[in-house]
């Protein structure tokens, strides 16, 4: 039985201007253990999908899927009261921006001890003593004076800290990780990669690891899904991956690292992710991709295993045929045409 | 701390100054003298008024008067009424009580009922009680108070007789005054049982009437102050917790919308001496607010100095707590020097 399975996921949110989907039709199984990485641009629905997973999707987001189960349980169904006894002991999360994720005012050892008292049921004695080790586990320094400063007091590395602590504090099964690293500094980044890989084999919890930074899913993940307007795009082994990327957008991110830059300009992706009114009718990165052709444009690729994995793309970059398809479907993109 | 505490108390004194130039000239930009209004329609005798007025002390100079008026205040001498003779500190002392009786109990109804209000609504946004909470304080927050208690004495008191008209307490009653609060001294210091309910029955309109105005903003500040808190990260993080709805309302999101809230409390206290000024007048009650109205009638400029100075201290003094206050609710603040 998977940890976690969800087929066929949507997320929508009425606006003004009509109905934005934020997540368009996301499937995934994730294993127990297993470190999953979620890659894409701002506003690719990565940290929705996920958030729709912990049942945090704000009013009045609308949340819709085929399966969405956690360990056996069922998410669509479950009451509300059934699944406050979930989030926050086996599935936790931890979010981006960890100074103004915690709240400012209340002591670290209240927000830490609040969380043991409640799942674990432990009295406040009990609790502290379990918020030290954690801290230490987390590797806070002087654990036991920590309890009794404010998260303003504290650096975001500390905090991020901290709400790693709160995260694992009930042992979950799941942990969440919503770019743990981007608003940290460049070295604190790889010490908090590397205390989430420590505590992911410790316990052997399973680990979503969303991003936009491919460096750290290499560093991290066995496999990777990349998303993008909301759909997955490509999803295989990370090792895969990185060697050979099939989908041309997973192409264009690898290409953007620095650290794969053959000398000259740093490559970029031209464009911007499609938002409410200019949703291409069909591949939704046709309109960015070097690769495009007409019927690209006008017929939405479905989700299809390939190589291992599945991919979202006529013409997969390993697809002996592609060139012959791309000249016969009327080339419209600026590589293909050449 | 302690310098906070320094810096503030050094504001004062600019602001005292202030008060004392504003109400001393005001006063006497007014035409009319207290000799005139002492002697009332019959007039006075021009010598007599002359003679009067040099006896004051009001002919002379305008600045020497001020110096003389501000050397006195220094020495703590607020000097007498010139109508009653009574000494000015003992006259607001004496009324005072009566003056915060009302205040407190007006600022606690805003409380009780703008706190709760303002959360739902916030919780609820854009539900009909949010619609209702918010056009209802608007129009609270707009309506002219003197209107507005006239509105009440016609409707409770003459209408449905369920209230009295005026006053602290039925004239039935005389209640010794030990601390100066009716509702304590008729409730721990009298043997009338009925005392206590007289002087509760009489305070109903009047905390309605001063309590609105503070009542809408405190709801409306709650409101937006909620709002902007609910969408915070650590809101968020809250949930993820797995926190039942009602602890991250009233713990982790309320503790935080609290913060301005304080403040806008704080503010309205110099609001609330203004509209007591208004609510006094309307059903006699016998409070400083009442009493500065007839010092202004009576151009009776010692007790019109005296008393608004003392207010003015009383506002400082409390929105001086208010900010210490800020400190405890705030962690942010306790640690900054």
């Amino acid at each position: 039985m998977a940890l976690v399975e969800i087929e066929n996921l949507s997320v929508e949110f009425p606006t003004q201007g009509g109905i934005m989907r934020a997540v368009d039709g996301v499937s995934l199984r994730l294993e127990e253990g297993e470190v999953l990485g979620v890659v894409g641009e701002s506003g690719s629905g990565k940290s929705v999908t996920m958030l729709a997973l912990m049942g945090l999707i704000p009013f009045p987001g609308r949340v819709r899927a085929d399966k969405l189960s956690f360990n056996g349980r069922d998410l669509l169904t479950i009451s509300d009261k059934d699944r406050r006894k979930l989030t926050g002991k086996d599935v936790a999360m931890i979010f981006q921006e960890p100074t103004t994720s915690l709240n400012p005012s209340f002591t670290v050892g209240f927000q830490l001890t609040e969380t043991l008292r409640l799942h674990e049921g432990m009295d406040r004695k009990a609790a502290e003593r379990r918020a030290v080790e954690l801290l230490g586990q987390v590797g806070i320094p002087s654990p036991e004076s920590r309890l009794s400063a404010y998260p303003h007091q504290l650096s975001g590395g500390m905090n991020q800290r901290v709400m790693i602590a709160m995260a694992i504090a009930c042992n979950p099964k799941l942990l969440i990780a919503d770019e743990p690293t981007t608003a940290l500094d460049v070295t604190i980044q790889a010490q908090i990669l590397d205390l989430l890989m420590t505590l992911q084999k410790e316990r052997r919890m399973g680990l979503v690891m969303i991003t936009h930074n491919m460096g750290v899913v290499a560093d991290t993940a066995k496999r990777v899904m990349v998303m993008y307007a909301g759909q997955i795009m490509e999803e295989r082994s990370a090792d895969d991956l990185f060697a050979s990327p099939q989908h041309p957008y997973t192409a264009a991110l690898l290409a953007a690292l620095p650290e794969r830059s053959e000398g000259g300009r740093l490559a970029t992706i031209p464009g911007v992710v499609p938002g409410l009114y200019d949703r291409p009718k069909g591949c939704l990165f046709s309109p960015r991709c070097a690769y495009a052709t007409e019927h690209s444009r006008h017929v939405r690729p479905d989700l299809r295993p390939w190589a291992g994995g599945h991919i979202r793309c006529h013409y997969p970059l390993g697809d002996p045929n592609r060139n012959a398809e791309i000249q016969h479907d009327h080339p419209v993109g600026t590589e293909a045409a050449s | 701390m302690l310098r906070f505490i320094l810096t503030r108390v050094s504001l004062i004194i600019p602001t005292f100054i202030g008060i004392t130039l504003l109400t001393f000239f005001l006063i006497r930009l007014v035409p009319g003298d207290p000799i005139e209004t002492m002697a009332g329609e019959r007039g006075i005798d021009p010598a007599r008024h002359e003679l009067l007025r040099k006896e004051y002390g009001f002919d002379r100079p305008i600045l020497v008067q001020y110096g003389i008026y501000i050397a006195r205040v220094l020495q703590g001498d607020l000097s007498k009424s010139v109508i009653t003779q009574a000494p000015v500190l003992d006259e607001f002392l004496a009324l005072f009580p009566a003056t915060i009786e009302l205040a407190v109990c007006a600022i606690l109804f805003a409380l009780v009922i703008g706190l709760p209000a303002g959360i739902l609504a916030a919780v609820r946004r854009n539900s009909i009680f949010d619609h209702g909470v918010m056009g209802i304080s608007l129009a609270g927050y707009s309506m002219p108070i003197f209107w507005w208690g006239l509105i009440l004495i016609l409707l409770f008191s003459v209408q449905f007789d369920l209230t009295p008209v005026s006053g602290r307490i039925d004239v039935l009653y005389y209640i010794e005054p030990v601390t100066g609060f009716l509702l304590i001294d008729s409730l721990f210091f009298s043997e009338d049982e009925g005392a206590f309910r007289s002087a509760l029955a009489h305070l109903i309109l009047p905390t309605i009437v001063l309590g609105t105005v503070p009542l809408a903003v405190i709801a409306r500040m709650t409101r937006s102050a909620m709002l902007e808190v609910l969408g915070e990260d650590y809101i968020r993080t809250a949930k993820a917790k797995g926190l039942s709805r009602f602890r991250i309302i009233a713990l982790h999101a309320l503790r935080n919308a609290l913060i301005p809230v304080v403040t806008v409390i704080g503010l309205q206290v110099g609001v609330l001496f203004t509209g007591a000024i208004l609510t006094e007048t309307i059903f006699s009650w016998p409070g400083v607010g009442k009493w500065l109205i007839e010092a202004i009638f009576r151009r009776d400029y010692p007790v019109l100095q005296g008393g608004v100075l003392l207010l003015g201290i009383v506002v400082m003094t409390v929105n001086l707590l208010v900010d210490l206050a800020y400190g405890l609710i705030n962690p942010r603040i306790r640690h900054t020097r």
